[in-house]
């Protein structure tokens, strides 16, 4: 067991609160650093994928995870992304130019988004959110001078300073910057007053406001910063496709997203990681597992959502921390072993908590 | 100038007066406790001051401004702070998190700053945390810096949202009930440190309370009020030795 001495206040700000932090981030850095060295061409572009999907949970972590505003249309916002993105290519930009740009716009999006949404909590708003993500589905098929409608639309390989990124590892390295800058910004917020303010308004709408939060504001804010996220995820998206379709984003994505951050752990950055590593892997396992199973079960249509489903509920029921959860509490048995109690995370009931307006 | 004045509120949720014409000033500097009956509308006057409520009739001043249609979350940039008789903190942060929340109105970083976390924002955050500081070293709370709220007791909690309105830097405190709850000891605590409040911060109190030992120690003017209605005003003895309040709280002698 490790025993931080706190001799300034420095120290629950800093980032890396002590040295077993610099070790252990350091050796995951040196590992996805060598790993385009070390892995398989198709593992280097599968890890490349779970890096996107996991900037993508890092902007779902915002306003599901630390802001309590549920989204199932989060696919609109990579959707916005990746066609910003393609399109901005299309017009001659610089892919360093229209990436940023690609995530702007998302953000605006969803600052605007926010703004008849403010007022909705709950199921409501998670509602109007699937509804928002339908209409963009809807705005992309049928804008077809940008978008290209049904037909669809290429992606190039990313191009920087005029050498052509078509090589896996390339891209690889591209999504893995990105991914760093997000988690950096993701890590600011949460420590910032920005960050606060979110977790407050999760935790309590109306103590949030009676200390002087503006919810209409944080919650646009809130949204805003998910949106430049996902846009960012959503831009990069497009080209691992290389060709966008409207399908590309539909609803199953939108709740494959909402998986991740929930089976990674609620309110915590390594979840939306973790989440993003376990969808990512799920269909390969899948995919590996069809072939020892008897062909009326492994051919079975429908067989992933479903399986997505089960694992959502069975995570909702047994693990609601989610995989980091269970990172925890097993980084405690270690430490305390062998004194781990077994109730030491046993959930208890609460009956302080009231409903009511006082 | 009048520090604080209620003048003819009146609130209406349907049919049902909850509050009707009530009437009060506080003085700067003292300590003004609102008793009645359970229902008799307490909570409601304290909601109507932090403008979770709306008004149906009447005008509340804080220091000569009109707050009666501010939006909930303007209230407390004024100066007025307040507690609830039911705890509302943030269940899944730390102690030392919910003060934090506490001083949100002094932070004037903006979201750009904030993702960037600028050498400016990290020197604001310093001095927060030493404001903050100093609320947990007037409240003896240095031991649940680190603890999340919802691993605390009862009487803890109350006292972390107390410190929670402190951080705000109020000028008028309102506590809905701060000692409901509390064995003795910890009432008698939460006594000496309402005097504190009002004598080393030199903060005004609007306080809502059942204990009438607590009442009568630290109140300097009592307002009694049932059915929403005003029923005495005076100091702790007055208002307890008042025959309309005596028949509101345990009826009237048959005399048939």
């Amino acid at each position: 067991m490790r025993i931080i001495f706190k001799t300034s206040y420095l120290q629950d700000i800093k980032l890396l609160k002590h040295s077993g932090y610099i070790f252990w981030y350091g050796l995951l850095l040196a590992a996805v650093l060598i790993a385009p060295a070390a892995l398989d061409e198709f593992y280097i572009g599968e890890m490349a994928f779970i890096f996107v999907y996991a900037i993508a949970g890092l902007g779902l972590m915002i306003p599901v995870g630390f802001t309590g505003l549920p989204s199932l249309g989060h696919a609109a916002f990579m959707a916005v992304g990746a066609y910003a993105n393609a399109y901005f290519l299309n017009q001659g930009f610089p892919f360093l130019v229209s990436v940023p740009l690609a995530a702007i716009i998302s953000a605006a999006v969803g600052g605007m988004i926010a703004i008849p949404l403010k007022r909705m909590t709950g199921i409501y708003f998670a509602i109007a959110t699937l509804a928002f993500a339908i209409i963009v589905e809807e705005i992309i098929v049928h804008w077809k001078s940008v978008t290209g409608g049904n037909g669809g639309m290429a992606v190039d390989y990313p191009v920087i300073f005029g050498k052509e990124m078509d090589e896996t590892w390339q891209f690889y390295f591209i999504c893995l910057a990105f991914l760093l800058i997000v988690l950096y910004l993701t890590l600011n917020l949460i420590r910032s007053p920005t960050g606060r303010a979110f977790i407050a308004i999760r935790d309590s709408e109306i103590s949030a406001e009676s200390m002087g939060i503006n919810l209409s504001i944080y919650k646009i804010k809130s949204f805003a910063v998910s949106g430049l996220f996902t846009g960012l995820a959503g831009a990069l998206f497009a080209h691992r496709l290389a060709f966008l379709a409207p399908d590309a984003f539909n609803f199953l994505l939108s709740v494959q997203l909402l998986m991740m951050v929930v089976i990674g752990g609620l309110g915590t950055v390594h979840g939306a990681i973790f989440g993003a590593i376990f969808v990512g892997l799920l269909p390969q396992t899948i995919a590996i597992a069809k072939d020892f199973l008897p062909p009326a079960i492994g051919e079975f249509p429908g067989l992933e959502p479903g399986l997505f489903g089960v694992i959502l509920v069975l995570f909702i029921i047994f693990e609601p921390m989610g995989l980091y959860g269970r990172w925890l509490k097993f980084k405690l048995f270690l430490e305390m072993f062998p004194l781990y109690r077994k109730a030491t995370f046993k959930r208890q009931k609460s009956y302080l908590k009231t409903e009511r307006v006082q | 100038m009048t520090f604080f004045k209620a003048e003819n509120v009146s609130i209406e949720f349907g049919g049902i007066k909850a509050v009707n014409n009530v009437s009060f000033d506080v003085e700067e500097g003292s300590i003004y406790t609102i008793v009645g009956p359970n229902g008799a509308g307490k909570t409601t006057i304290f909601n109507i001051i932090s403008r979770i409520y709306n008004l149906t009739r009447g005008k509340i001043t804080f220091e000569d401004k009109d707050i009666t249609h501010l939006p909930t979350h303007q209230v407390v940039q004024l100066g007025i702070a307040r507690t609830f008789q039911n705890i509302e903190l943030f269940e899944h942060a730390t102690v030392l998190h919910n003060l934090l929340i506490g001083r949100h109105i002094h932070c004037k970083s903006g979201i750009l700053s904030d993702l960037l976390f600028l050498p400016s924002v990290k020197r604001m955050e310093l001095e927060h945390r030493r404001r903050v500081e100093d609320v947990i070293d007037f409240l003896d709370l240095q031991h649940y810096r680190d603890q999340l709220i919802q691993n605390l007791p009862y009487g803890v909690r109350k006292i972390v949202e107390l410190g929670r309105a402190l951080c705000t830097d109020p000028k008028l405190l309102l506590l809905d009930e701060p000692a409901s709850g509390l064995n003795v000891d910890e009432t008698e605590d939460m006594a000496f440190w309402i005097d504190d409040i009002k004598k080393l911060l030199g903060i005004t109190v609007i306080m809502v309370e059942h204990n009438m030992a607590l009442v009568s120690q630290v109140s300097d003017k009592v307002l009694a009020i049932n059915y929403g209605e005003k029923l005495a005003e005076g100091t702790a003895r007055e208002v307890q030795e008042d025959h309309e309040v005596i028949k509101a709280y345990l009826g009237e002698e048959d005399v048939g």
